[in-house]
């Protein structure tokens, strides 16, 4: 078991340092100046001189990059250009935001997807199967950004029961709640067609083993057999999905924020890439590299404790 | 054989899309960037078949360019993506080892990078553009078509005929090309297919937050983000190029999840 976590922790520690170089370098080695981007096309060379020295720019990449990553990993970012105030508390200010709607984003997307394929799996080529399979199909291809808008219409324009965008702030927190309403709706529906679908046909292919059938020719019920016998062991599969549709779910708020107005990490890396302002991009695109990679550094250790046979094959 | 009913609808869907798509090369109803304003916000008639936007072009012309531009994202990414990471998958297969570690933890380090993220990034420091849109689609694109391409290459260099051409002298370079590729095209030309479906929702989503197509560029995405601030005045606007995105989604969607049923039977009805 030890050994086990020591690979993982080590591939993830590996996986963390190469994201990092390769964030760092996009952002610094593409072609482009970055003093240039920042200030336009108009600014004189002595601004751009002088900005490259404020920037550290000059100095050469490795140590700028030793910098950078020396600083993050004390909760540095750096300044951002555009709001005059260090990232990491740019960041801290909107995390809340960004992190409740991953979050009970996860938690809907979990319940719907459960219920729905567990009831396809239970009515295998009828018409509960049939009518789950077409709506996660839907699911699928239904972009997020324009659910969110229908949503919109039907909602705010039409019927007027929640408001179309923004955050009144954590002040007031049913309004805050009702603000938040639609765009967990609109992560949860777009995700869950796609776990729907991964819980049936997992749930079906555990549903051949011998053991379910001596189980009901044992006569337990057949709801206890679906939700204690076939789920739990149906999870592996499913498992990974819910670690990958995490980081989905994550890079999803990203847009879901810009759609709702909401002032979260989403519409954070958006105004900063506007304001030209890199050190925010740079730290945020890390902040969300590293959240993909964590949650799924969490799906590998997961899977040790629901099927421990993983453990020796790995 | 019965070909399965998922890759008809599939292939009905998509023969649909790239009609309109190759026909937006020739013609459209109207010019598509002809602005009219005393013909703003006009209801679907015989001379606007959907009737006309914000500033008076008219709407199906727009989503028929748009289409040609999805299409063109999509097959322009999903090639560079699928190319790279297939010969990367038949390096990996080829030559093992190290370099097979080396490849495959390149490409598990590429699930780390959604396009959205990419996308961000590139738009950060080169700014925001189609091209980079589709580097970024095609960037993810990389490591999901390593892993089908050396999983499905692994199989194929244990066959007999592949050992009786290593005993007739033949080099691992040449075996890959005339023995491994040509037996690992079905699953690549599946994946490349469901893959489609991923780069049109990916583009859209880009070009609808402003990281995609610029304008006067017609896209879906963006289409939908001009709707978004005209809700009030005309909600139509906004499920026309929706609706656009579901049928391409949707077609190769099946299409894909059809030619998976006719290459590996085994999988049908069970996905």
């Amino acid at each position: 078991m030890a050994f086990f976590i020591f690979r993982r922790v080590a591939n993830f520690i590996t996986t963390i340092f190469v994201v990092s170089i390769i964030v760092f370098a996009a952002m610094n080695v593409l072609p482009g100046d970055p003093a240039l981007t920042i200030l336009g096309l108009d600014a004189t060379e002595d601004a751009l001189e002088s900005l490259r020295e404020k920037l550290g720019l000059n100095e050469p990449l490795v140590k700028r990059y030793l910098f950078w990553v020396g600083n993050a990993l004390r909760g540095n970012f750096g300044v951002s250009h555009s709001f005059s105030v260090p990232v990491s508390e740019l960041i801290i200010e909107r995390l809340p935001l960004t992190v409740s709607l991953a979050i009970s984003g996860m938690i809907c997307t979990i319940i719907l997807a459960f219920f729905l394929g567990v009831v396809a799996a239970a009515n295998h080529t009828r018409s509960g199967d049939w009518g789950v399979m077409i709506i996660s199909q839907l699911g699928i291809a239904v972009p997020a950004f324009w659910l969110s808008i229908l949503l919109v219409l039907l909602f705010a324009v039409k019927l007027r029961w929640l408001p179309p965008g923004g955050f009144p702030g954590w002040e007031s927190p049913a309004e805050a709640i009702r603000s938040l309403i639609m765009p967990t709706l609109a992560l949860t529906l777009v995700q869950s067609a796609v776990l729907a679908r991964v819980t049936r046909s997992s749930m079906l292919e555990i549903m051949r083993q011998d053991y379910i059938r001596t189980a009901r020719a044992s006569g337990f019920n057949s709801r206890r057999i679906l939700w204690l016998h076939t789920l739990p062991n149906a999870l592996i599969p499913i498992v990974t999905i819910i670690g990958m549709q995490f980081a989905a779910l994550v890079t999803g708020t990203i847009v879901i924020e810009n759609v709702f107005y909401l002032p979260g990490l989403g519409k954070l890396i958006f105004q900063s890439i506007s304001n030209r302002d890199l050190p925010t991009v740079q730290a945020l695109v890390m902040l969300f590299a590293a959240i993909v990679i964590i949650a799924n550094f969490i799906v590998d250790i997961a899977y040790s404790f629901i099927d421990p046979r993983l453990k020796e094959r790995t | 054989m019965r070909l399965p009913l998922n890759f008809i609808f599939g292939c009905m869907l998509i023969f649909f899309v790239l009609t309109v798509a190759i026909l937006s090369l020739f013609w459209t109803p109207h010019n598509y960037s002809e602005l009219n304003i005393s013909m703003k916000f006009a209801p679907p008639s015989w001379l606007h078949w959907l009737g006309t936007d914000q500033l008076g072009r008219d709407v199906v012309s727009q989503l028929m360019v748009a289409a040609q531009n999805s299409v063109q994202v999509a097959l322009i990414a999903v090639f560079i993506g699928g190319a790279i990471g297939t010969i990367l998958g038949l390096i990996a297969s080829a030559i093992g080892g190290i370099v097979e570690d080396v490849i495959m933890r390149l490409a598990d380090l590429g699930f780390a990078f959604p396009a959205l993220l990419f996308a961000i990034m590139l738009a950060a420091s080169l700014g925001p553009s189609l091209n980079n849109a589709i580097m970024a689609i095609a960037f993810i694109n990389i490591p999901i078509f390593a892993r089908v391409s050396r999983g499905s290459a692994k199989q194929i260099w244990q066959r007999e005929y592949v050992a009786a051409a290593k005993a007739a002298g033949h080099t691992k370079f040449t075996i890959s090309l005339d023995h491994v590729l040509p037996n690992i095209m079905a699953p690549i030309i599946v994946q490349a297919t469901i893959e489609f479906a991923v780069a049109i929702l990916a583009e859209a989503a880009l070009s609808y937050l402003g990281l995609g197509a610029q304008p006067p560029q017609p896209s879906w995405g963006r289409m939908l983000a001009e709707a978004q601030t005209l809700m009030y005045l005309a909600p139509e606007l906004a499920i026309y190029p929706g609706l656009c995105i579901i049928i391409a989604v949707i077609g190769f969607g099946l299409l894909g999840d059809g030619l998976r049923d006719i290459t590996d039977p085994r999988l049908k009805g069970n996905k």
